[in-house]
């Protein structure tokens, strides 16, 4: 597929998710040294899941997003200044400093403002998604939502409407491993969030969520279908935080052995398309890419004990 | 000139807005089952045939659909989402108060939320979870408008209003004054009809509205209690007391500027409310009279509410519970002394 995609675009995709890196970076060390106020919830790790959705999205779709929607907006078009100046209370912000982190949007650019509460934005994609069937549009809304957000109420409420009505959203999960704190184990007897469609009735697929590639073919094809009445779509991106779940938290809680030490930076990861294109590059995901049958999204094998299998 | 009750008002606003703007549409448990009941009080019995694409039924998921409506209004629909019970509000707590009611605000004002929900409220005999008076909980969330219509003519007329406001509002009805028929009719129901024009016309969302002129107290009340306080100004006439009634009608915001004037007249004031005593809506428009309107006051405003509990079931107990005209007298005639 990286091929067939051209090398601007692929580039595209990798600066973009490098400029979600800086930005985060640097608001860290604009937060830390007591610059910023407020609080935030960074995303450093998860560039792939926001640029790979974002990418596949027109640019009068919308998103809905979360109390972690820094990337989320980049991704979908917010400039930086806007973005840093909203982080900063001021008016000049894209919420006029009334929204703050967890609440940054511009409706022109397609992006709701962030809903802090868990969940709480897949009602509202719902209706959205009702809108623009009623309304014929033609729009499609995705919707970015936790592995933590599963367990609300609101997560099944949402889901079952857009369900039974066929709406257009395609209804994207961040999972990265953790609610907060709390590991995914210990909230989910089956800790598999895209097995769930199945008992609404509507599709659902897991996707190595930092292979901005494999996002971004199989949003594509989720908005595609919703286009054409088919939707809902439930996506399971497999991710990782490498930041604390807010910049107090020094996350002494996540798993040293699944953490960093055995995560390749999603940056370095997609390091080697700068310069050179080459299919016959042995990297093991650049081969499973180019393979006729990708195994890049792959079915989580059932009623495996382990948590998932190292994809990073 | 038609006498309706407010839930053919009701009926007839909503499907003259529907039929003037394409974006108005109805969510809501049983509203719109061919052959069903148009809803637990028939306010949208039979809306479904002449509108079958705007009248969705919705599953038993509040905190869903009223999210739903929100997000759909987000888009430019102008939904009208109601509850089967003012009870089951709660359920939806969430998107009405951290969504509905804050998204204009903290994107910076470009978001707009041109949403209208509906509850019916009050105790009516089946147990304190089908019973309250919720209004409280709603009057002081920035953000939403909260109104509360009393008879038909206000029922259409502020319906009306709260569909083209650009803001969510929250409209509260009263099981007891709708006047359902048939089936569904209710015991204890007060009547509630008026003189409705079968034109379009609008009532103020932010107007409170004399009901009857008097010179010696201001009653003032909203939904059945409205109803009850003008039994009960009738009863003192012959007590030589004239009372004046208000209907508040606008909850959040309160329109002290009828008030005003009537406090200026009377100097006293009772407020009449069905829910609990304390925390109640009568409790912020006590302190807002004071605030404003403190130095015309001859005795301490007067507060007319059920007692701090549940809602009991046995009739006896309901009864003794929700406020009746002869509470109301006995209030006015202590702040006459």
């Amino acid at each position: 597929m990286a091929t067939s995609l051209g090398r601007q675009f692929l580039l595209d995709l990798y600066e973009r998710m490098v400029r979600i890196r800086v930005f985060e970076d640097e608001v860290k060390f604009l937060f830390l040294e007591g610059s910023m106020p407020g609080t935030i919830h960074q995303c450093q790790g998860q560039e792939a899941t926001a640029v790979g959705v974002c990418s596949a999205l027109a640019p009068n779709d919308f998103i809905t997003s979360t109390f972690r929607g820094h990337g989320h907006a980049l991704a979908k078009g917010l400039t930086m200044p806007e973005l840093l100046f909203e982080l900063f209370g001021a008016s000049t912000g894209c919420c006029r400093g009334k929204g703050g982190s967890m609440h940054v949007g511009n409706m022109d650019k397609g992006m709701v403002p962030g809903i802090a509460i868990v969940a709480g934005g897949v009602p509202l994609a719902a209706g959205m998604g009702l809108a623009f069937k009623m309304q014929k549009s033609g729009q499609v809304v995705a919707c970015f939502f936790g592995d933590g957000a599963v367990a609300e109420g609101a997560f099944h409420e949402g889901v079952n409407l857009a369900a039974i009505w066929s709406l257009p959203v395609v209804l994207v999960c961040e999972n990265n491993l953790y609610g907060a704190s709390t590991r995914i184990d210990k909230v989910m007897k089956v800790p598999s969030v895209a097995a769930r469609a199945a008992s609404y009735g509507i599709r659902g697929e897991t996707v190595d969520g930092n292979d901005v590639l494999a996002v971004y073919e199989a949003a594509g094809q989720a908005v595609a279908e919703c286009r054409e009445g088919k939707g809902p779509v439930l996506l399971e991106l497999l991710t990782y935080r490498r930041t604390g779940h807010s910049r107090r938290d020094p996350c002494h809680y996540q798993n040293a052995s699944v953490g960093p030490s055995a995560i390749r930076s999603i940056v370095s990861r997609h390091r080697y398309w700068n310069g050179t294109m080459s299919l016959n590059r042995s990297w093991p995901g650049f081969a499973r890419r180019s393979l006729p049958n990708s195994k890049r999204r792959y079915k989580r094998p059932g009623g495996s004990r382990c948590l998932r299998p190292m994809i990073f | 000139m038609r006498r309706l009750s407010i839930a053919e008002a009701l009926r007839e606003a909503i499907a003259q807005e529907m039929e003037r703007d394409p974006a108005v549409f109805c969510m809501g448990e049983d509203i719109a089952v061919p052959g069903g009941w148009g809803g637990a009080f028939t306010v949208t019995l039979g809306l479904e045939k002449k509108f079958p694409d705007r009248m969705l039924d919705t599953p038993i998921a509040e905190l869903g659909f009223f999210g739903a409506a929100v997000g759909a209004a987000m888009m430019g629909m102008r939904p009208i989402v109601d509850v089967q019970y003012g009870d089951f509000l709660f359920l939806a707590m969430d998107q009405i108060v951290n969504n509905a009611a804050k998204m204009r605000y903290m994107s910076g004002g470009k978001v707009k939320v041109p949403l209208v929900m509906r509850a019916p409220i009050g105790a009516t005999g089946r147990g304190s979870q089908h019973a309250q008076s919720m209004e409280r909980y709603f009057t002081g969330v920035p953000g939403l408008k909260v109104v509360a219509v009393s008879d038909a003519y206000d029922a259409k007329g502020i319906l009306k209003s709260a569909v083209r406001d650009d803001n969510p509002v929250l409209m509260f009805e009263h099981k007891l004054l709708y006047g359902s028929k048939g089936a569904r009719a209710e015991g204890g129901a007060v009547d509630a009809t008026a003189d409705v024009p079968d034109e379009d016309y609008t009532a103020p969302l932010d107007r409170a509205a004399v009901r009857r002129e008097g010179s010696d107290v201001t009653v003032l009340a909203w939904l059945l209690m409205r109803h009850y306080s003008q039994q009960a100004a009738d009863q003192l006439t012959s007590e030589g007391i004239n009372a004046e009634v208000i209907d508040v009608r606008s909850l959040s915001p309160i329109d002290y500027e009828t008030i005003g004037r009537s406090v200026a007249k009377t100097g006293r004031v009772v407020i009449v409310e069905e829910g609990p005593k304390t925390g109640g809506v009568s409790a912020e428009i006590a302190a807002g009279i004071g605030e404003r309107f403190g130095g015309s006051l001859r005795a301490p405003v007067a507060r007319v509410a059920s007692p701090d509990v549940p809602v009991p079931f046995a009739p006896v107990l309901e009864n003794a519970y929700r406020p009746d005209v002869g509470r109301i007298v006995e209030a006015v005639q202590r702040v006459m002394v």
